[in-house]
């Protein structure tokens, strides 16, 4: 956006962030995530006028498909996944900017269609040569798609435009990986226009952690070692693995889920204040607080995996993981993983962070909770306090949106019995429906090129630095421990809290 | 669940509020804001119903004020309250109570407002029409963090817009710039596109209708530069022209909805620009709630000076609203034979109908000057 033009102005908030002329070209546009989410998410933008004029999207996948089949797909995707209402001349403004390339990613031929479909963009529709790439691919292909990006100059800059790259998790399955794939990427893209989503980032919920804690003056000050006992941080799904054996299997809930969205969550609940609001500022907090993070030192106590069993899940009977359908019955894939880290600072040291997730858990959440010691004297008796809990700040990401207090309060009568209560602050009630869908939020980001929300090279491999001894040590001894499906997680994870006089919350 | 009230107080609907909740079993309140919409008999269905789609977005607690009309000197005399209050599913997502303030009661609205004001919440008051000149100096409007007026609705809006930036204060806004942020959010677009420096521009839309007007000076503020105020038969702004170093740029939209923008060297480019209703409007203006300094800049400019500021004759324009401004009655024929015999209503309007009499900015242009050089920052 440039910064001489003079009806932009700082102070005129009503103006929305619109970005700048460009296009995305979607790889892999005829997947779920295209169809479901991507799709739908710039609509969206298009309708809450959030796109440029111009704005161009173009399809590349293997289908036989001509341009108007594939308005017809985006058409059908939009009109049943859409969050905002469907209008005509929002989408007389989308169509005109939209084209597909047929192809399979190593045809060459393909590729320089796919160049001069964007040349000819520019010319129909001014987007200035500013074209993000969003590999909605496998992870097996990306090096392939990256380098024949590449090698036919669509990812050269030239003339004060810009190309990015959009990639989505796993971002490797370990460390090293994870560092061969950042260096295929970074050959070709610069590391600052490479965007990798972790949609958990692009929660109104996520981002609201930071304004929770820095923008009040009631949470900090208590926000330490001195009196925050523990935190959880959960993310339950009620589902199974459903068709994803292949990617599945040999990956496991730890990669998939703790590697990313929940060292996200613990960086973000457990980091300094930011010297400001900017990306280099949150990294560099990020960056030292999972850099401070120290693995247990007896990993059989300390971290729990598990498979779930055949059981019951909200009243349909469901088969065991191993039973699911390309599973191997020797398999010891974790569907559940539950570890606890410190984090060596100043503000945290003794202070465990259990982080838990799985599959065919109770239902599905996702929630962090701080939770606080007990009062280091009471002046009621012990009968009063019976039922008195420990005090605890709760962050629901989803779903049902929003943050819960739980606090004793006196319960009404003549004799005095204090019981837990909570202090409820719903998203869905204080503000509805505006809030935009995760991947809204990332696009719009990618296109104006805002990095806030993106978790940086050095943050993944750090994050793959904690997560792998922990694999290596599961890979060594013993097996999963098995639990009904529909439970929450097996014994040993129970017990591994019990320990230390803890228990896990039932979210 | 709705209760009726007859001849009540505020603290009686208050009670009635802490039952109704009970009585639907949800005690809790997450409303963030409180709504007050001061309106007539006539245009109180339209504004709540947009109040109540806005308040899907930002849960709130709507006083409706309706004024009565007394229709005779002995129900002047007579002083009462009635109140129709609604919870839950009946009102949305928030509440509402419905306030009607017959005789006396009328002109100490304020009195009924402030009890039902929810605590330490921001308070919007919206007239959807019989706006205030001053509204930060009106009973109501001084309660307010954030003032809601609508020139749209007005018998002579070009009129209004002049007492407006004379009487602005911090947390006044108009739905009339409401309605071009979509414009004014694609016109900056547009300038994103391209390297050039814009010499003048022509804002061209349906005469009577002030976000014309808005656009106009918006555009004069910003780019500094003449700009002309043209008419066509609308509906609502159905072009903008901007004549720039490298060739003219063009945002046309003669249907109301879909748009063309042209750029010199460029191809031409549909862009949805469809007109809003109301409730999209109220939902945005509720999203912030903070002064809207760019919205002062550009109303302070001033009409006058925007007349001026295009230094070729346009006899036509000014010529009209003067023409305009003595008439006024033509339009204001039809409401003030509703509100016939109505000493209210008529108080209510005083003010409107004495700065027409006296009108001296028309005449005195210069003397707007001072104004508007002491808020440019």
């Amino acid at each position: 956006m440039s910064s001489s033009n003079p009806l932009r102005d700082p102070a005129d908030r009503r103006l929305p962030r619109i970005a700048g002329p460009s296009g995305l070209v979607i790889f892999g546009v005829t997947g779920d995530l295209s169809r479901k989410k991507l799709m739908p998410a710039v609509y969206d933008l298009a309708n809450r006028g959030l796109l440029p004029p111009g704005f161009s999207l173009v399809g590349f996948a293997r289908r036989e498909w001509a341009h108007e089949d594939f308005a017809q797909e985006v058409h059908d995707a939009v009109k049943e996944h859409a969050r905002t209402p469907f209008r005509e001349e929002v989408w007389q403004q989308l169509i005109q900017g939209m084209r597909f390339v047929q192809g399979t990613f190593d045809d060459d031929d393909a590729f320089e269609r796919l160049r001069s479909t964007i040349e000819e963009l520019d010319k129909a529709q001014g987007t200035g040569g500013n074209f993000a790439f969003y590999l909605s691919v496998p992870p097996s292909a990306f090096p392939v798609v990256i380098q024949q990006l590449k090698k036919h100059q669509l990812a050269d800059q030239t003339g004060g435009s810009w190309r990015r790259a959009v990639i989505e998790k796993p971002f490797g399955h370990n460390l090293a990986s994870a560092e061969e794939l950042n260096k295929v990427v970074h050959e070709v893209f610069a590391p600052d226009q490479v965007f990798r989503i972790d949609h958990y980032l692009g929660k109104e919920t996520v981002q609201n952690i930071l304004a929770l804690r820095f923008a009040n003056t009631m949470f900090e000050p208590i926000w330490n070692r001195s009196l925050v006992d523990h935190v959880q941080i959960t993310m339950a799904e009620d589902i199974g693995i459903g068709g994803r054996a292949g990617y599945y299997d040999g990956i496991g809930a730890a990669r998939d889920v703790i590697q990313n969205h929940l060292l996200q969550l613990l960086a973000l609940t457990a980091m300094e204040e930011p010297a400001s609001f900017d990306a280099d500022a949150l990294a560099a907090e990020k960056t030292k607080v999972l850099g401070a993070v120290r693995l247990p030192k007896d990993m059989g106590r300390d971290t729990v995996r598990g498979q779930y069993s055949a059981g019951w899940q909200g009243g349909e009977k469901v088969i065991g993981y191993l039973d699911e359908d390309g599973i191997d019955a020797s398999s010891k894939t974790d569907t559940y993983a539950a570890i606890k880290l410190e984090i060596d600072n100043r503000r945290w040291a003794g202070v465990p962070f259990y982080l838990r997730t799985g599959k065919r858990l109770g239902r599905r959440v996702t929630e962090i909770a701080v939770v606080f010691q007990r009062a280091p004297h009471s002046p009621f008796d012990s009968t009063a306090t019976e039922e008195l809990g420990s005090n605890a700040i709760v962050i629901r990401v989803q779903p049902d949106e929003g943050v819960t207090v739980r606090f004793g309060s006196k319960v009404p009568g003549t004799s005095m019995e204090i019981r837990d209560v909570s202090m409820d602050f719903a998203y869905g009630e204080s503000f509805t429906e505006s809030s935009p869908e995760a991947y809204e939020r990332l696009i719009l980001d990618v296109l104006l090129g805002d990095s806030n929300l993106f978790p940086r090279t050095e943050e993944v491999e750090l994050s793959w630095k904690i997560l792998d001894p922990i694999e290596e040590y599961w890979d060594k001894n013993g097996k999963p421990a098995q639990y009904a499906a529909g439970t929450w997680g097996p014994v040993e994870a129970d017990e591994m809290l019990e320990r230390h006089g803890r228990s896990w919350r039932r979210p | 669940m709705k209760t009726d009230l007859t001849d009540t107080t505020a603290s009686k609907v208050n009670k009635a509020l802490v039952q109704g909740r009970r009585a639907i079993g949800t005690p809790a309140v997450g409303m963030v804001l409180t709504l007050v919409i001061v309106t007539d008999e006539e245009n109180a269905y339209d504004a709540l119903r947009a109040a109540s789609d806005a308040a899907h977005e930002h849960p709130s607690r709507t006083l409706v004020v309706i004024k009565r009309v007394s229709r005779s000197p002995r129900d002047r005399t007579q002083s009462r309250l009635d109140a129709e209050v609604r919870v839950g599913a009946d009102a949305g997502t928030g509440e509402t109570v419905v306030l009607r303030l017959y005789g006396e009661v009328a002109d100490h609205a304020q009195s009924v407002v402030l009890p039902l004001l929810l605590p330490d919440a921001p308070v919007v008051v919206w007239w959807p029409v019989n706006a205030p000149l001053d509204p930060a100096k009106d009973p109501l409007g001084a309660l307010a963090q954030r003032r809601v007026t609508d020139t749209y609705a007005s018998e002579q809006p070009v009129r209004d817009l002049a007492t407006r930036s004379r009487a602005y204060t911090p947390g006044d806004t108009d739905l009339s710039w409401t309605r071009i942020t979509p414009w004014r959010s694609m016109l900056a677009a547009a300038l994103d596109q391209v390297t050039c420096e814009v010499r003048a521009v022509e804002v061209e839309g349906e005469e009577f209708n002030p976000s014309c007007e808005l656009l106009a000076m918006w555009l004069a503020d910003r780019l500094d530069v003449p700009v002309k105020r043209s008419l066509s038969s609308g509906p609502g702004l159905t072009a903008v022209r901007m004549d720039t170093n490298c060739g003219p740029i063009k945002l046309d939209r003669a249907d109301g909805s879909l748009a063309t923008l042209s750029i010199e060297g460029q191809p031409d480019r549909a862009v949805a620009l469809k007109r809003r209703e109301t409730a999209e409007l109220m939902a945005e203006e509720l999203r912030r709630l903070d002064p809207d300094d760019t919205y002062a800049s550009a109303l302070r400019y001033g009409v006058d000076r925007l007349k001026s500021s295009w230094s070729a004759p346009a006899p036509r324009v000014p010529g009209d609203s003067v023409a305009k401004g003595e008439r006024g009655e033509p339009k204001s024929d039809g409401r003030a034979r509703l509100a016939l015999p109505a000493p209210v209503e008529a108080a209510a309007k005083a003010p409107a109908s004495q700065a027409a009499a006296e009108e001296p900015v028309r005449q005195e242009p210069p003397a707007l000057e001072p104004v508007r050089k002491a808020t440019t920052k």
